[in-house]
């Protein structure tokens, strides 16, 4: 970096975070005719989601489903040799993924002449901000409003060495330095999930711990089961109510003793562990004590329903504003921000935020789950379609799968969707916009879906409901 | 070389009016400024000025048509040297405004809140404490959601997201709605007709009325029967000074709980002076006893602030006006207006006369702007050029009182000890009891009349 980095004196709308929240507010309000400036660290937008998440994520998921399906494909007739996984190459193309996705980015904020500063950003006051770039240089910069999204971070054990190369967190483990022999996944969320599958398929014997008696908590246990049959085959070892009581770095491993729910302690060696056991808003540093804006319990930025902090001139979206911590939402946040911002009546009030676990196979759900209902005591009809039988899915040689619809017994209408098995991602945004528009089970049964595909699922599932 | 000529802006918050009368027709030849037709909009009679010296070629409206800002009147040929290419000026002296127009505006000398600081370019201008009480113009803008609307409940209403948005740019709570779809989905329509019953509520059943008011709802009237049964009947539509008189006169009524108290001032030496001045004085300054009530209201209004007030019972404040610009009903051919005097309290008697001379000329001839009826702190009513004993005026919101004014007669005055004849004006003074009581009410009017009686009192409390 030649030049040294300019801090503008003021901005209109400042946004600070050039995550999917930070970029998607940016571009809406620079579209609505407000003058943008993007403060940000990293050289092109991109955020956790583009740099350290869901896509590169998802660029490793790629290669485990190549790698399953070749494996399984002698099942059909179809036998391939044994794969052989050059490390560097998988890495390269998964920089290359996210090179292109930010890159493309960096273009687009030159192309709606946003003024982007590679830097951090405090709050000195609700009207200005105190700006360090990369490069060092600082200045203040006075705005009329501003958006804050700067995301959150991977929660570490206590007591692990940052810098540590065997003991690492989400962000370590998308770096694909190698492929461990071993590898234990603390915590069965989804993250560790997905990143233990491609792991696992890639050549790592993995094995996962957690805490609470089942994998994907909050998740209803009927989706969870359908994806468990599988990992048990492919994981070394799935621990449930077991937590890690002691992590030890050796030349050649971490030393891990586990505890179990009578206490008893066992000690197991791993090459790697990857710690996955939540993520934190990132709402220090930020100078958010010389505004009016309030944090909640859990460190979450509160906000209205426009997504404004007690602060009048200051919006938070994103990670930063709460449960859950999910890129869509962040986008959906963006564009009320960007729009109430520019004095639009906009309102954030979805009815369904689809949540999908991108495992093989895939779970994915939207609205109200079975075991909110249960918890909350209330009458809900559930029609429950497994996939055994389908076409499409013997065609695909897989028929592990459900796929779920809960109904409100009263007025028939959708109040979930959640489906368990390959494409499951796909499928649920037809259960979000069933429920966005309040449509009943008979509208589902009523709408053709294709022959043969797995969004035939939904429509049999429907269809079970008016059964004499 | 033809040249549209538009309708130019008029006033503030005017988007159309009624062509009532055209002054030229085609082929005639105009000059800059000639009045090429005289259209009436809900605040005054205009007249649209040509805006160049030529020939008058097409005529693109009728007498009633309806007609909106910006839109093609005429064309024209402009003879060549005319500034032609400049828009339309401004109308010039607009005529007469209805007396009773509600102030849409905040009066201009209002003590509106100091302009938000515009952020400044450079942050050494801009203090951070001034610019961070003040928000942001776009964050203070008039598209106020009401985000009390938003439910963050497993019962959301069914409806989809398009339809709420609708309802939310209608300010409708969608909770409200009754779906009429499967398991009650709420489509656009259901949100309309949510909005067309709730009207139909508020206004009676009837049509909706063509409303200016703050609270359309009092408009509400029943059915009428049909007159024609017992006799012939005409119909002629209201006048715009009626309706917005009607509305105001009604707002009024229904929201202002009134009192009017009565006294009466002995007027024969200042009616002895005020004629004997007027020998000597230049018809355009004739002295009038209007005139020298409105010096004698402005200074009553000096020494009770309260009644140069308005009551702001949403924000719970009573807002008292520092300046003292005193209304006067003056009786024209098309209805009742009232012109505003300014600064009444700064000016002599003389000039008052004078002032006062002009603009109810101006106003009778509907050549008064409409801004010269807006921005009133009290009015004075005199009937006393007609006649009657007493009357009781209708307070004209948001002021919060008014002096009516009748014919004084000679009467005969007990002294304590004998009756000698006076000449006495009844006063009938109607204020708004929530923010005035009886006993200043009193005050008032007995301060009025015994400035009235013995004027030396004007300088010694005013």
């Amino acid at each position: 970096m030649s030049e040294k980095t300019t801090i503008p004196a003021s901005a209109q709308l400042v946004v600070i975070g050039a995550g999917p929240g930070g970029y998607a507010a940016a571009f809406k309000a620079a579209e609505l005719g407000l003058q943008v400036t993007v403060i940000d660290p990293e050289a092109n937008p991109g955020g956790v989601c583009l740099h350290r998440g869901c896509i590169p994520s998802k660029a490793l998921l790629h290669v485990a489903k190549l790698v399953n399906e070749a494996e399984e494909s002698s099942a059909i007739g179809v036998t391939f040799a044994k794969p052989a996984i050059d490390v560097d190459r998988v890495r390269a193309w998964k920089d290359e993924v996210v090179g292109k996705l930010t890159g493309g980015l960096g273009m687009k904020v030159e192309h709606k002449k946003l003024t982007y500063v590679r830097g951090m950003a405090r709050f000195k006051n609700a009207t200005t901000l105190a700006v360090t770039g990369v490069d060092g240089a600082q200045g203040d910069m006075v705005f009329e409003q501003a958006i804050l999204a700067t995301g959150s971070r991977p929660i570490m054990l206590p007591g692990v060495d940052p810098g540590s190369e065997r003991i690492f967190d989400s962000t370590g483990a998308l770096e694909l330095k190698d492929i461990p022999e071993s590898l234990l996944v603390v915590g069965g969320g989804y993250i560790g999930l997905e990143l233990g599958s491609a792991y696992q398929a890639m050549g790592s014997k993995v094995s996962v711990v957690e805490m609470t008696g089942g994998l994907l908590p909050g998740c209803d246990r009927d989706l969870v089961s359908v994806l468990k049959r599988r990992l048990d085959t492919k994981f070394a070892a799935i621990m449930m109510n077991t937590k890690v009581a002691g992590l030890k770095e050796l030349k050649q491993s971490v030393a891990v003793t586990l505890e179990d729910k009578k206490g008893e302690q066992t000690q197991q060696k791993f090459s790697k562990v990857l710690v996955s056991i939540g993520r934190r808003p990132n709402t220090e540093d930020l100078g958010l004590e010389n505004t009016a804006a309030e944090l909640d319990e859990k460190g979450f930025v509160k906000v209205d329903a426009q997504r404004r902090t007690a602060e009048p001139t200051i919006f938070a979206i994103g990670d930063i504003a709460g449960e859950p911590m999910l890129a869509h939402k962040a986008y959906a946040e963006a564009a009320v921000a960007a729009e109430a911002a520019a004095g639009r009546k906009a309102v954030y009030d979805p009815r369904a935020i689809p949540a999908v676990v991108f495992t093989d196979p895939e779970i994915a759900w939207c609205g109200l789950t079975e075991t909110e209902a249960r918890a909350a005591k209330r009458k809900v009809t559930t029609a429950k379609l497994p996939w055994r039988g389908v076409g499409r899915t013997l065609t695909l040689g897989r028929e592990d799968g459900i796929t779920k619809l809960i109904i409100d017994p009263e007025t028939e209408r959708v109040l979930g969707v959640a489906v368990a098995g390959p494409g499951a991602g796909e499928l649920i945004a037809e259960g979000v916009l069933a429920i966005e528009m309040a449509a009943v089970a008979a509208d589902l049964r009523g709408t053709i879906h294709p022959h043969p595909t797995l969004s035939e699922t939904i429509y049999e599932a429907a269809e079970q409901l008016f059964k004499p | 070389m033809a040249q549209e000529i538009r309708v130019p802006e008029v006033s503030d918050g005017v988007t159309e009016g009624t062509v009532i009368a055209l002054a030229v027709a085609v082929g005639d030849t105009v000059e800059t400024d000639q009045t090429l037709l005289e259209m009436e909009t809900d605040k005054a009679v205009v007249a649209i000025p040509s805006p160049f010296d030529g020939k008058i070629t097409t005529i693109d409206v009728a007498e009633g048509d309806t007609v909106a800002i910006g839109a093609v009147i005429m064309t024209g040929e402009p003879t060549s040297g005319g500034a032609a290419a400049a828009p339309a000026p401004a109308p010039d002296a607009a005529a007469p405004a209805p007396a009773a127009a509600p102030e849409p505006a905040p009066e201009p000398e209002a003590p509106v809140a100091a302009a938000a600081p515009e952020p400044a370019d450079s942050p050494a201008e801009a203090a951070p404490a001034a610019a961070a009480a003040a928000p942001p113009a776009a964050t203070a803008s008039a598209d106020e959601v009401d985000l009390t609307t938003v439910r963050d409940s497993d019962l959301v209403a069914p409806a989809a997201p398009s339809v709420r948005r609708l309802a939310r740019d209608l300010g409708v709570d969608i909770y409200q709605v009754q779906g009429a779809g499967p398991g009650g989905r709420i489509s656009a329509d259901d949100v309309r007709e949510f909005v067309r019953e709730t009207m139909q509520r508020i206004t009676g059943g009837g049509p909706v009325p063509k409303v200016s008011g703050e609270f359309p709802g009092l408009h509400a009237q029943r059915p009428l029967p049909d007159f024609s049964k017992w006799g012939p009947v005409t119909q002629e539509p209201l006048s715009k000074v009626r309706s917005i008189t009607a509305d105001a006169m009604s707002y009024a009524w229904s929201t202002i709980p009134m009192v009017t108290q009565y006294d009466k001032a002995d007027i024969a030496e200042l009616e002895a002076f005020r004629k004997e001045y007027n020998r000597k004085a230049d018809p355009a300054g004739k002295l009038t006893m209007t005139a020298i009530l409105i010096k004698v209201c402005a200074a009553a209004l000096k020494a009770f602030p309260q009644f140069n007030s308005t009551l702001d019972l949403a924000r719970g404040e009573l807002i008292l006006k520092q300046y003292v610009h005193i209304g006067v009903a003056v009786d024209t051919p098309s209805g009742l207006l009232v012109p505003v005097l300014r600064d009444a309290d700064r000016k002599g008697i003389e000039t008052l006369a004078t002032e006062l001379n002009e603009t109810a000329a101006k106003t009778r001839e509907r050549r008064i702007s409409p801004a010269d009826l807006e921005g009133g702190s009290f009015t004075i009513s005199n009937l006393g050029g007609i006649g009657g004993t007493a009357f009781t005026p209708i307070v004209y919101a948001p002021q919060v009182a008014i002096l009516g004014v009748s014919r004084a007669e000679t009467e005969p005055v007990w002294d304590g000890q004998e009756f000698h004849p006076g000449l006495m004006m009844p006063l009938s003074l109607t204020y708004d009891h929530r923010v005035i009581d009886g006993a200043d009410g009193a005050r008032f009017l007995r301060w009025i009349c015994q400035a009235i009686e013995e004027p030396i009192n004007l300088v010694m409390k005013g």
